[in-house]
C-alpha cells in the first residue's frame, strides 16, 4: 500500500504559487527525500501532508486518510519534526519528552524502546532545559519527541539544515535505523548530497516536481555527455568555457569544472579541441564522468527555464 | 599561482574564554591579501566567536590579532571601516526597498550622497536589478537577496569581506553564481573570509582552516589537506578531522 498519495495538489499564497500540480506517491516502508532550495515548496507540502495546511486543489491521502477530513485520526499516527526547533525551551529534556508522550496518551516508559538509541545520547542531560542544549542535542530531542507515540510515518522538515557534515551523517544514520524497522520516512533537505541516503527522491523547484525516482535513475536520465575539467586558474577557465559558443552548462564542482555542450554526444577529442587555446597556456586535465544528483538537478533546472 | 604574501589578517595565540570554557582556544593563522580563505568547523567549534573577535565586536581574552594592521583590542572602529560583513541570517532590511537598503548602508559607511547615487545605479545595473529598484527586499527571491547583500557589504570598498554561510539554502545554480561574484571580487584584489557547510565550496577556497573544539585542527590548501588525509574530497577530510581531532598544520 502507498503510505502517501498526492494527486494534482496546488497551493498559492496570494500571488505566489507555492505548489503547482504535485502528484506523487510514497510506498510504505520507503525513505523518501524531497530535495530543493529554500522557497521551493518543501515546507508547504509537508504541512499539507501533516494536516497543518489545506491544499487548494487536488487530493491527498496519508496512511489512507484524508488530512483534512480525518485530521484527528491521522495526527495520532504521524510523527512530525518541524524545521524550526519547536520544543519548550524552558522545560527540561525529560519534561519535554514526557509532555509529548502524555499529549498522545502514552508514557516514556511504554515506548522507551522505540527511541532508546537516540534518547540515550541525551539522557545524561535529562535535567537540562531544552533551550540550553547544543544544536545536535536539540535535534536528537526533537526526533525523540516526534517518535514517542510510535507513529506509522515520520515527516521531517529540513532536519539537517545548517548542521555540520559530521552531525548530518549521524542524523542520517539515525533515520536509517528507524527506517530499517519499517517506518515510512518523508524528509526534506536542501542538500543534494543527501539524495544518496534516500531510497527515492523528488527534486522540487518553484513548486514543481522536476523528477521523482531513485538517485541512480535520476542520474541515468542525464542526457548530455559530461566532462570534468581541472586547471590551475579556475576562474579563468570558467570564463573561457562560458565563451565557447556551443556551451550548454559550465559549473564549478569542488576543484573541477563540469561542462556540457549543446551537442549532447560531444566526444573527448572534440572537447580537447574546444580547450586547445586554453591548454596552450595552462596545464589542464579533462575526463569524461558520470553525472551526480546535483548535475541532474541543475540540468533539469536549465531545461525548465528553456 | 597568485602572488599572496602580505597578511591582511594576522592572528596569534588568540583566546576567548567564557568562565572556564575556552570557546576559542589559542588559535594562530594568517590570511593573505587577495586570498579566498575558508573558515570551517562543526557547529559549536568556535567559528562564530572567532569571527566576532576578528570583526571587532568582541574583545579577546588574550592573544593578538590585527586586521589590515589594526588591533582588535583598541582599533575596532578602524577595523569596521576596513571590512565588509555579510551573513545569511542578517544582511538587509526586509521592509525597505532595494534602493533604500543601498542608501542606508552607504550612509552608515559614511559615503556622500552623490557617491551613493552613483554606486546605486552601477550596482543595480551590474546585478540586473534596475527594474526592482523600488521592490521591497522581502519580495525578492533569496538568490537575488544574497547577491545584493554581498554587493552592499562591499559598498564602502573594503579590502576584506567576511561571508558567514552566504549560500545557505539557495539552489545549486544560484549558489554557483554567487561564487562567481566571490571569484570576481578576489580577482580585483579583495580578500574573502568565508564560512560554509557545503564541502564542495571548501574546494573553491585558496586555503582553509578547520576548527575543532576551539582549536585550528588543520590549515592548508584543499589539495594539501586532501593529500594529507588521503581523502578523495573535502567532505571526507572534514569528517576525519572532526571525529578524531587530528592535527595537521601547514
Amino acid at each position: 500500500m502507498d503510505a502517501i498519495q498526492i494527486q494534482g495538489v496546488s497551493k498559492s499564497f496570494g500571488t505566489t504559487r507555492a505548489l503547482d500540480e504535485i502528484t506523487l506517491s510514497v510506498p510504505e516502508g520507503e525513505l523518501f527525500g524531497l530535495i530543493g532550495p529554500d522557497g521551493a515548496g518543501k515546507t508547504t507540502l509537508i504541512r499539507i501532508l501533516t494536516s497543518l495546511l489545506y491544499p487548494a486543489t487536488g487530493s491527498v491521502h496519508v496512511l489512507g486518510l484524508d488530512p483534512v477530513a480525518a485530521f484527528r485520526q491521522l495526527r495520532k499516527k504521524l510523527g512530525y519534526m518541524p524545521g524550526r526547533f519547536s520544543l519548550y525551551q524552558d522545560l527540561t529534556v525529560e519534561e519535554n519528552i514526557r509532555l509529548f508522550a502524555s499529549i498522545f496518551e502514552t508514557t516514556l516508559e511504554k515506548n522507551y524502546v522505540l527511541i532508546r538509541d537516540i534518547y540515550q545520547q541525551i539522557e545524561p542531560f535529562k535535567n537540562r532545559k531544552a533551550g540550553a542544549l547544543s544544536g545536535g542535542m536539540k535535534q536528537k530531542l526533537a526526533l525523540s519527541c516526534a517518535m514517542i507515540h510510535k507513529p506509522d510515518i515520520l515527516f521531517l522538515d529540513e532536519p539537517t539544515t545548517g548542521v555540520d557534515p559530521v552531525s548530518r551523517k549521524e542524523f542520517w544514520d539515525m533515520l536509517h535505523a528507524l527506517n530499517r524497522d519499517g517506518l515510512t520516512i518523508f524528509v526534506s533537505t536542501p542538500y543534494m548530497d543527501e539524495a544518496d541516503r534516500c531510497h527515492r527522491v523528488g527534486l522540487i523547484q518553484e513548486g514543481r516536481l522536476l523528477a521523482v525516482d531513485t538517485p541512480a535513475a535520476i542520474s541515468h536520465g542525464f542526457d548530455h555527455q559530461l566532462f570534468a575539467i581541472q586547471s590551475s586558474d579556475k576562474f579563468g577557465l570558467i570564463r573561457y568555457l562560458r565563451a565557447i559558443p556551443s556551451h550548454r552548462s559550465v559549473f564549478s564542482f569542488g576543484s573541477e569544472i563540469h561542462y556540457t555542450d549543446k551537442n549532447p554526444n560531444l566526444t573527448a577529442s572534440q572537447m580537447e579541441e574546444l580547450l586547445s587555446a586554453w591548454k596552450a597556456n595552462h596545464p589542464t586535465t579533462t575526463r569524461k564522468i558520470n553525472p551526480g544528483i546535483e548535475d541532474s538537478f541543475m540540468s533539469l533546472m536549465l531545461d525548465e527555464r528553456n | 599561482m597568485k602572488e599572496i604574501k602580505n597578511p591582511i589578517v594576522s592572528v596569534s595565540n588568540l583566546v576567548k574564554a567564557f568562565g572556564t570554557f575556552h570557546a576559542v582556544d589559542d588559535i594562530s593563522f594568517d590570511v593573505f591579501s587577495g586570498e579566498i580563505f575558508g573558515f570551517l568547523g562543526a557547529n559549536g567549534a568556535g567559528k562564530t566567536t572567532a569571527i566576532k573577535m576578528l570583526t571587532g565586536l568582541w574583545k579577546p581574552t588574550s592573544g593578538k590579532a590585527t586586521i589590515a594592521g589594526y588591533d582588535v583590542y583598541t582599533q575596532t572602529e578602524q577595523i569596521k571601516r576596513t571590512i565588509g560583513y555579510m551573513s545569511q541570517k542578517f544582511s538587509l532590511y526586509a521592509d525597505l526597498t532595494v534602493t533604500e537598503n543601498i542608501r542606508l548602508f552607504g550612509g552608515i559607511y559614511g559615503l556622500r550622497s552623490r557617491e551613493i547615487r552613483q554606486k546605486t545605479d552601477r550596482l543595480l545595473q551590474r546585478l540586473e536589478l534596475t527594474r526592482e529598484a523600488n521592490t521591497l527586499i522581502e519580495s525578492l527571491p533569496l538568490g537575488w537577496k544574497q547577491k545584493l547583500a554581498f554587493s552592499v557589504a562591499m559598498i564602502h570598498d573594503p579590502q576584506l569581506i567576511f561571508l558567514d554561510e552566504p549560500t545557505g539554502g539557495v539552489d545549486p545554480i544560484t549558489r554557483r553564481q554567487f561564487w562567481d561574484l566571490i571569484y570576481e571580487a578576489a580577482s580585483q584584489g579583495k580578500t574573502l573570509f568565508v564560512t560554509t557547510h557545503y564541502m564542495d565550496e571548501a574546494e573553491y577556497c585558496d586555503r582553509l582552516s578547520m576548527m575543532v573544539d576551539g582549536k585550528i585542527a588543520a590549515l592548508g590548501s584543499p589539495g594539501e589537506l586532501k593529500a594529507g588525509f588521503g581523502s578523495p574530497g573535502m567532505d571526507d577530510v572534514f569528517v576525519q578531522i572532526a571525529r578524531k581531532g587530528q592535527t595537521l598544520t601547514r
